[in-house]
């Protein structure tokens, strides 16, 4: 590395290899179109190629590569959920992120931190209980942690939260983890790519082309494209894509915003989200505080950041870590989440043959990129929707069959 | 901070209200699968939407069509048009 360094520094022209090349023109027509380039659209393509030998693929990204939720999340993975089926689907994830650093010989800064839920409540410790036995059922290192066990811990956290809300314990999820967004992304894309996948950015779908019930092509502002198996990677855009082949879905975009202070010197190596306050926290690598909280309280289809989230961010904040207050806000941004009604997503087959849905990830999808990159192309490749997803179809809405999984993902992302 | 510009009660800022989500009106008389179309779904793309706000500190709830893409409040709406009779 120093070598790397010293070569790089000392020459005028940087030719380190680009990640993925720029594109070239588009064809007239490929075997999967994937639509959007963020972390699961990328992963999506990896394992068409690494898994199934799916390679004529392309992905269309309308902006840069992760510049949607991917970019913009707090990286937050973690498997300690509420459902079964949420568990062992979002365990499997986890397992999958563990390995991705030597799969992509990319660093992915994949850092294991130890994951807590506070409960300021009686009832959200019995909460707590039932995550931690559905867990441990599982197989999931998860258990209810008292106080002096947290304050261990984080020791510079106010268990007394100002006096107003008590923690009375938490939910301990020792493989509580934090990982580099970009590097996900641009991880899963270089192996795509290098296997044959064609990335195309700046490319924008308009319009999904259909022959009685089945999809026949993508238009985009650079031309139309024929495809027989289109599948729908848009997180925040979901609902625009469905539009398009006259599919309805519980989807409603809420904004979902997060914040970086200044960097300070590392003291917390944990993550700490608090349900009842409606705030979590973590320091990144570089020193800075990540922080976040639920989604705005309306609906709204834009990445615009708001003084009333910090406001009401830092008010909370404080209560927990009170030496915060001599720390400034460096940055904040917004990305748009695409919430269900169960916290759930929406994954597999839909009424349309060919067109295939992977959204509905809300808040809490960074963490489930590799599982859904892998279950979908199994999916796309089988044209039979993965047993691990089943319970995520869009059918369920039509079956009164929700999956249930608030009580883990409305604050926890 | 943002601030709606209500026709009743003024300016205030919109941390007052809660977001009650679109008016919707259930189909009343409807096979199972209408009610899970009416229970579930929802129209989620960008558009003009007519919406329930609750406005706490007076107790008194609103209807305006507001812009989604742009956040933009475009009317408030008299519950009259948008009431309906529950069949006896
Ligand atoms: C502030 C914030 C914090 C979060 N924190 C966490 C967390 O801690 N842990 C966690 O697990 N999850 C978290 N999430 C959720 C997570 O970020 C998302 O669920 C996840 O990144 C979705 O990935 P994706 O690849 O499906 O979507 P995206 O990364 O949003 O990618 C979709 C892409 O589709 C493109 N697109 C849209 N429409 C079109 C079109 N018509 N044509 C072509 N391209 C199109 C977009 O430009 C975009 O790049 C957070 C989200 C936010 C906003």
């Amino acid at each position: 590395m120093p070598w790397r360094l010293l070569k790089y520094g000392l020459k005028k022209t940087h030719d380190e290899p680009r990640f993925f090349p720029a594109a070239k023109p588009l064809k007239s027509g490929y075997d999967v179109v994937i639509i959007g380039g963020g972390g699961h659209g990328m992963a999506c393509a990896y394992y068409l190629a690494k898994e199934h030998g799916i390679t004529n693929v392309a992905v269309l990204e309308q902006g840069y590569i992760g510049g949607g939720n991917t970019g913009r999340n707090t990286t937050i993975v973690r498997s300690n959920y509420l459902t079964p089926e949420g568990v062992r689907f979002y365990d499997t994830s986890l397992k999958l992120f563990e390995d991705l650093s030597d799969d992509f010989d990319l660093n992915i800064f994949y850092s294991t931190r130890g994951h807590f839920t506070l409960a300021h409540t009686d009832s959200a410790l019995r909460t707590m209980r039932w995550r931690a036995e559905v867990n441990k059922r599982h197989g999931i290192d998860s258990e209810v942690v008292d106080r002096e066990f947290i304050a261990r811990e984080v020791p510079y956290m106010d268990l007394d939260c100002a006096g107003h809300s008590a923690v009375q314990g938490a939910l301990y999820h020792a493989p509580g983890a934090v990982a580099r967004h970009d590097a996900v992304a641009w991880g899963y894309a270089r192996g795509a790519y290098n296997r044959g996948v064609e990335i195309h950015q700046k490319t924008r779908v308009t319009e999904i082309r259909t022959q009685g019930d089945q999809v026949v092509g993508v238009q985009t502002d650079r031309g139309f494209i024929s495809c027989n198996r289109v599948i729908s990677m848009v997180a925040g855009s979901t609902p625009r894509i469905t539009e398009m082949v006259g599919l309805r879905t519980p989807i409603e975009i809420f904004p979902l915003q997060a914040c970086v202070s200044e960097p300070v010197k590392p003291f917390m190596d944990t993550i700490v989200v608090s349900g009842s306050l409606h705030v979590y926290v973590s320091q990144s690598s570089r020193g800075e505080m990540v922080m976040g909280a639920s989604v705005d309280p309306s609906v709204l289809h834009s990445t615009r950041s708001s003084f009333d989230f910090v406001e009401g961010l830092t008010d909370k904040m404080l209560d927990l870590f009170p030496f915060m207050s001599r720390m400034k806000v460096m940055r904040q941004w917004a990305g748009m989440s695409d919430i269900t009604p169960d916290f759930a997503p929406i994954m597999g087959k839909t009424p349309i043959k060919g067109f295939y849905l992977d959204g509905g990830w809300g808040t809490w999808g960074f963490k489930a990129t590799p599982v859904s990159g892998k279950t979908m192309a199994w999916t796309i490749a089988h044209d039979k929707t993965h047993e691990l997803i089943e319970p995520f179809r869009l059918s369920r809405f039509a079956d009164f069959d929700l999956v249930g999984e608030k009580g883990a993902a409305s604050v926890g992302h | 901070m943002k601030l709606f510009d209500c026709p009743v009660i003024g300016k205030r800022p919109i941390s007052e209200f809660d977001y009650c989500g679109e008016v919707r009106r259930p189909p009343l008389d409807a096979d199972e699968t209408a009610w899970a179309d009416f229970v579930f779904n929802r129209n989620g793309a960008p558009q003009v939407l007519r919406e329930w706000w609750y406005h706490r500190p007076t107790g008194r709830w609103y209807i305006m069509e507001r812009d989604t893409l742009k956040d933009e409040v475009q009317r408030f709406i008299d519950p009259q048009e948008v009431r309906y009779d529950i069949p006896a």
